[in-house]
């Protein structure tokens, strides 16, 4: 949300032919597809999957160091981590997607009304982008979590929230950039609508470095997921998520160690694989960074 | 120069007085009016009505937008509905110790991150310089509060070098310094990989200027064209980027106090979070998000002072 926008402020060319080649020549791309793939097929496959119940409580086989028959261990209430843990890529991947879904679209709408509109509208969105991404992100979260109180509604709006801006300006950037081009120019003496030049041509052009941007993000918002569920305002028990499982972990740190490490792992590698794929889209599709390592 | 700092600052506190109309609206979309949210289950209609009246909730909208303005104008946050003290006493009692964490992490991370970037660009297009971009993003991309368990697990848990809680003795330096050294490490780790990264890109942008082929065509030693006349102009993002990240540090502190039970702005903000303790939590964001302009808009101010050009760019 803070990072990716201000490193994305060229003009990308749209995705050519030879981007996904590129994508699978760079090992640091592949890596991050696969892990990403991975997580996916994790997520939307957990029911089948995961070994046990992920909320069924055994007591009488609590705390039990990672075995056979549990290859992760078991938690503090004797439910299987491995199943927990592949149900909370599901949680995971299910809000951080939905949430910079949604975010995408209405800063894509906002930027190019932004971009496109009137000088007022523009000056009073771009206040508004301004003063939302001056808010320290994480102490906008717990304002809104203390006013609307905990859950994933609640968490799926803040990331919204603290998103928009962010995606609102690069549109609007780059709306601003295309509008003086002169084939945008030359298509408006012809009497083209404002519709046909947005849909036409603005909206093809300015959706490529969006979906850098959103991909970039996901491993931020899965961060912040991981750590208000932690942090026990995110996500709640007995649903795992990543988070919740990792303070599970904390509070008994000292008599099952394995619990923090095996909770631990796949966040890592989720968010690590997401910042790959990100950083090997950017490189594919960005000319200009491809000049500048060539060099 | 004058000129754009006034504007820089004019444009700082009108995005502030956004932000507090921004937070004034929040109460009124509670689900529930505030008085009962603060008082919870334990409310009786008289304590609401107290409450109500202390709050102000019962004069018109406009009076009261006033008098939040004017209050926190002059310093007056309201009152911690729990322990009953001023909440900016409150704040600047544990703010200190969110400074300092954050202070000491960038620290290390910017020299750190400034002595990996040189070593990038020195060998770049080797395989040392691709195993340090691989490094510097799966340090960017490694969640913060996850370096603080792992650490704390290792370092305090298993090893027992470190201490696990707190913030160390009062008035015993040495404690203090030991009890910062996990922290400081879980949110530094990040920066480390920004910065290093960011070096790079810059340098290797300045590497093509005229007074860089100068220096070689004099031939001055890679090493010292590097160090001595490319990091000088590549610091300029560096200040920009260290100073925007003021908020993501929050953001990895709240989580790495309360990993550590540190006290700080985190525990502070995360514990009245739970309690919903209203006036903390409002208190607290205002006050993060002054805090956090100012750094903004020094840097800005910094950043135009060392390079003009910025100054006609952030113009617009």
């Amino acid at each position: 949300m803070s990072f990716a926008a201000e490193e994305i402020t060229e003009e990308l060319p749209p995705p050519g032919r030879s981007a996904l080649g590129q994508l699978l020549r760079d090992p640091m791309g592949m890596t991050g597809a696969i892990l990403v793939i991975t997580f996916i097929i994790l997520a939307i496959f957990a029911p089948l999957l995961a070994p046990y119940d992920p909320i069924h409580i055994d007591v009488r086989h609590k705390f039990q160091p990672p075995n056979l028959a549990h290859w992760a261990g078991t938690d503090q209430l004797g439910r299987d981590m491995l199943s927990r843990l592949i149900w909370g890529a599901r949680v995971a991947l299910g809000i951080s997607m939905t949430a910079t879904g949604i975010a995408g679209v209405l800063g894509l709408l906002l930027g190019l009304v932004a971009g496109f509109g009137p000088r007022w509208l523009d000056a009073v969105l771009v206040l508004f982008f301004d003063s939302f991404s001056s808010l320290p992100m994480i102490m906008f979260a717990l304002a809104v979590i203390t006013v609307l109180g905990p859950g994933i509604p609640t968490l799926i709006l803040v990331i919204v929230l603290v998103s928009v801006p962010g995606y609102g300006r690069l549109i609007r950037a780059q709306t601003l950039a295309l509008k003086g081009a002169d084939y945008i120019q030359a298509e408006r003496t012809i009497g083209a609508s404002s519709a046909r030049i947005i849909l036409r041509h603005l909206l093809p052009n300015v959706v490529g470095p969006l979906v850098i941007l959103l991909s970039m993000d996901i491993p931020v918002v899965i961060m912040l997921e991981a750590g208000l569920s932690y942090l026990n305002l995110g996500v709640g028990p007995p649903t795992p998520s990543w988070g919740n499982i990792l303070y599970d972990g904390y509070t008994s740190l000292r008599s099952a160690p394995y619990m923090v490490i095996a909770a631990g792992i796949p966040l890592v590698l989720c968010t690590l694989g997401f910042t790959f794929l990100g950083e090997g889209l950017r490189d594919a599709l960005d000319p200009k960074l491809k000049l500048r390592a060539a060099r | 120069m004058l000129g754009y700092a006034i504007k820089r600052i004019a444009l700082a506190l009108l995005i502030l007085v956004v932000v507090m109309l921004g937070m004034f609206a929040m109460v009124f979309v509670i689900p529930g009016d505030p008085a009962s949210i603060a008082l919870g289950p334990r409310a009786t209609p008289e304590l609401k009505a107290l409450l109500i009246q202390r709050m102000g909730l019962d004069q018109p909208l406009l009076s009261q937008i006033w008098h939040f303005f004017r209050a926190a104008a002059t310093g007056d946050l309201g009152i911690d509905v729990w322990s009953k003290r001023p909440v900016l006493d409150v704040i600047l009692e544990v703010f200190p110790q969110t400074l300092l964490l954050g202070v000491v992490s960038l620290g290390w991370a910017v020299v750190l991150g400034i002595a990996l970037g040189c070593l990038a660009v020195i060998w770049r297009d080797t395989f040392i310089d691709r195993l340090l971009g691989v490094l510097s993003v799966s340090m960017i991309s490694v969640p913060s509060f996850v370096i603080a368990l792992y650490s704390l697990l290792i370092f305090a848990v298993w090893l027992g070098w470190l201490p696990a809680i707190g913030a160390g003795q009062k008035g015993d330096w040495a404690s203090q310094a030991r009890a910062l050294i996990l922290p400081s490490f879980a949110i530094g780790v990040t920066w480390i990989g920004y910065i290093a990264r960011l070096v790079r890109a810059s340098m290797l942008e300045v590497m093509g200027a005229n007074h860089i082929r100068t220096a070689r065509a004099f031939g001055l030693p890679e090493t010292v064209v590097v160090l001595k006349y490319a990091l000088r102009i590549a610091i300029v993002p560096t200040i920009a980027i260290v100073a925007i990240g003021a908020g993501s540090i929050l953001s990895s502190a709240v989580f790495v106090e309360t990993v550590f039970s540190r006290p700080g702005i985190g525990t502070l903000i995360t514990g009245a979070v739970e309690k919903r303790n209203y006036p903390v939590v409002m208190g607290t964001v205002l006050f993060m998000t002054a805090f956090y302009l100012v750094v903004v808009t020094a840097a800005d101010l910094l950043i135009a002072r060392l390079d003009p050009r910025v100054r006609d760019v952030l113009r617009g």
